[in-house]
């Protein structure tokens, strides 16, 4: 239901906005897009990933590259580019971070996360050839074929068409039997490692497919937008999409939606009527979430069963 | 030939000796019990056979394959399971779902992922809860069973992948009797298909079950044989009476 409704406002909402706060929604979208591929690392299968940006700004990098000393915008060969950046720097870090023989902490993964992106983020800024601190301006529009999509209510409904892809093959993944071995990963990886489950092949695979999807977003996101900057790699968007996912609620897709579309309406409101403190009321309305609804914002909507939902139980059996 | 045989375990911690060459042979069909005071090393000789610990020492063998560094995992695919001493079903998951969870870990991923073996698993599942008496709270999640209830479920978990060997570090703890005369009964048939080593307080209940017995005392093998053959052995019943 309430994702149906999600679905129908998404759709409609064009018609109502003016122009430049469709371009606002847009964005929104794409980084909704981004939530969901931290939700699933740590929603679903509990990996605390505060690096999720390494995937998201390097295939922004990568496609911004690809336009401007390639002349490549092609959507057909843009966002695949962009969808393997992405699973590559996740598979690599992942690989790095995960497969020790003994299980990396929570901690461990956090932190060595969070450093990466951090990095990512100096190298960046380091790097002439990526433009330094003012990363790569004036990308050319993406094109589809010889049409030029450029921000407005064509770039929202391929954001959204796109969101919408996403989230259903999320939705169809998650609520597999792979999603079930993905719930056992979270709740105690070394119990299932005992019914033989490959663990380091679960979490390798999510964790890939969560960085492709952070790729596709990021790639999204930098023709969107027009330019890449060090920023997008770095640490405060990591914590950002973080936040999104906490405050909608982790471990449920539209929670992670409706935490991203929350977060930014709300932060855009506040920063247009109370320029100074917006920041600060911010922090303290995603204080108090995170206190008194650890599982966010969606637990106020959906009942616990639904947020949980139903891996293994066989079609028509409740 | 032996369907399990551990040579020589040696197990150390810092400087605690836990395990000081340890050997157990268990033949195919054979219900073995595990006995000794508390701290005599009986769950870390478990552990070293399971996997989960890493003998310091020594070797073990399952099925004539050398799995002494073998992977938790793989000692699963060829045909362990287990039920630690501590229980550990997965709380937030519902009953049914914890037993897909352990029926499915051969599957592989693609078909995981298009749920291929769902239907078919469906109806092992609900046998599964059946037999150990759970079927009306399968929708519930775990963490609303009573201790004995959780321990029947992880045993229900263990038994579910029809294993060659089943390892269980004490399953009746925090029974009442009635419930540990059930498990005893649910035990029982597995026999046709299964060896068991069991860690059990309970004398009466090993004497009930098992074949042959194993006494461990301060990380050494103190008795083994016959389950009459080593109640009357007076070095065990030294120990035992030293403990009383
Ligand atoms: N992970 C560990 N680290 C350090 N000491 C341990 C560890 N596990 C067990 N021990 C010690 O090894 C000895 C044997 O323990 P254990 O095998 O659990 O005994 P039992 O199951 O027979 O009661 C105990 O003295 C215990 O304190
Ligand atoms: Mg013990």
């Amino acid at each position: 239901m309430l994702e149906i409704a999600a679905l129908v406002i998404g759709l409609l909402l064009p018609l109502v906005l003016q122009d430049y706060l469709t371009v606002y929604a847009t964005r929104v979208l794409i980084l909704c897009l981004f939530a969901l591929s931290f939700d699933l690392v740590w929603g679903y299968a509990g990996i605390m990933s505060f690096g999720q940006a390494v995937f998201f700004g390097s295939a922004g990098y990568g496609v911004a590259l690809l336009a401007r000393d390639l002349g490549i915008t092609s959507i057909l060969l843009v966002l695949p580019a962009g969808l393997l950046i992405g699973f590559a720097f996740a598979l690599l870090l992942g690989g790095f971070l995960l497969l020790g023989r003994h299980p990396a902490s929570v901690i461990f993964v956090a932190l060595g996360t969070l450093t990466g992106s951090y990095a990512c983020d100096r190298l960046a800024r380091g790097w002439y050839y990526l433009g330094g601190q003012n990363g790569i301006p004036s990308i050319p529009p993406m094109t589809i074929g010889s049409y030029e999509l450029t921000e407005g209510p064509a770039y929202y409904y391929m954001a959204i068409g796109f969101l919408i892809v996403v989230y259903l093959l999320c939705r169809f993944l998650m609520r597999s039997q792979f999603g079930l071995a993905l719930a056992g990963l979270r709740e105690n990886e070394q119990r299932i490692a005992f019914f033989g489950y490959k663990v380091q092949h679960l979490k390798a695979i999510i964790f890939s497919l969560s960085g492709a999807i952070a790729g596709l977003a990021g790639s999204l996101y930098a023709f969107h937008e027009g330019f890449v900057w060090p920023n997008m790699l770095g640490v405060v968007i990591s914590t950002q999409v973080v936040l999104y996912v906490l405050f909608g609620g982790s471990g449920t897709l539209i929670g992670a939606v409706i935490g991203t579309v929350v977060i930014e309406a709300v932060s855009f409101w506040l920063s247009n009527s109370y320029q100074d403190i917006w920041p600060i009321i911010l922090g303290v309305l995603l204080l108090l979430v995170i206190l008194f609804r650890p599982a966010g914002l969606v637990s106020l909507l959906l009942t616990e069963r639904e947020r949980v939902g139903n891996f293994g139980r066989s079609p028509g059996k409740r | 030939m032996a369907l399990l045989e551990a040579k020589g375990l040696v197990k150390i911690f810092g400087k605690l000796t836990a395990l000081n060459g340890a050997d157990l042979t268990i033949a195919d069909n054979e219900f073995h019990g595990l006995i000794g005071p508390n701290g005599s090393g009986k769950s870390t000789l478990m552990k070293c056979i399971a996997g989960a610990e890493t003998p310091t020492q020594g070797t073990v063998t399952f099925g004539g394959h050398d799995i002494t560094q073998a992977s938790p995992a793989e000692r699963a695919c060829a045909g362990m399971s287990l039920k630690f001493q501590i229980t550990s079903v997965l709380p937030a998951l519902t009953l049914y779902d914890n037993i897909l969870l352990a029926l499915q870990a051969q599957t592989s991923l693609l078909n995981l992922a298009l749920s291929r073996t769902r239907g078919v698993l469906h109806d092992k599942v609900m046998a599964m809860l059946e037999k150990f008496r759970l079927v009306d709270r399968a929708h519930e999640p775990a963490s609303a069973l009573s201790h004995g209830q959780q321990q029947w479920l992880e045993i229900a978990m263990a038994l579910a992948p029809e294993p060659k060997l089943l390892l269980l570090d004490e399953p009746t703890g925090g029974m009442s009797l009635e419930e540990r005369r059930v498990t005893g009964e649910l035990l029982q048939p597995i026999k046709a298909h299964c060896s068991l080593v069991i860690v059990e307080h309970d004398l009466d209940f090993i004497r009930d079950i098992c074949d042959r017995l194993t006494v461990l005392d301060q990380g050494q093998i103190l008795q083994t044989g016959s389950v009459q053959h080593v109640q009357s052995c007076p070095k065990v019943q030294e120990v035992y009476l030293r403990r009383a």
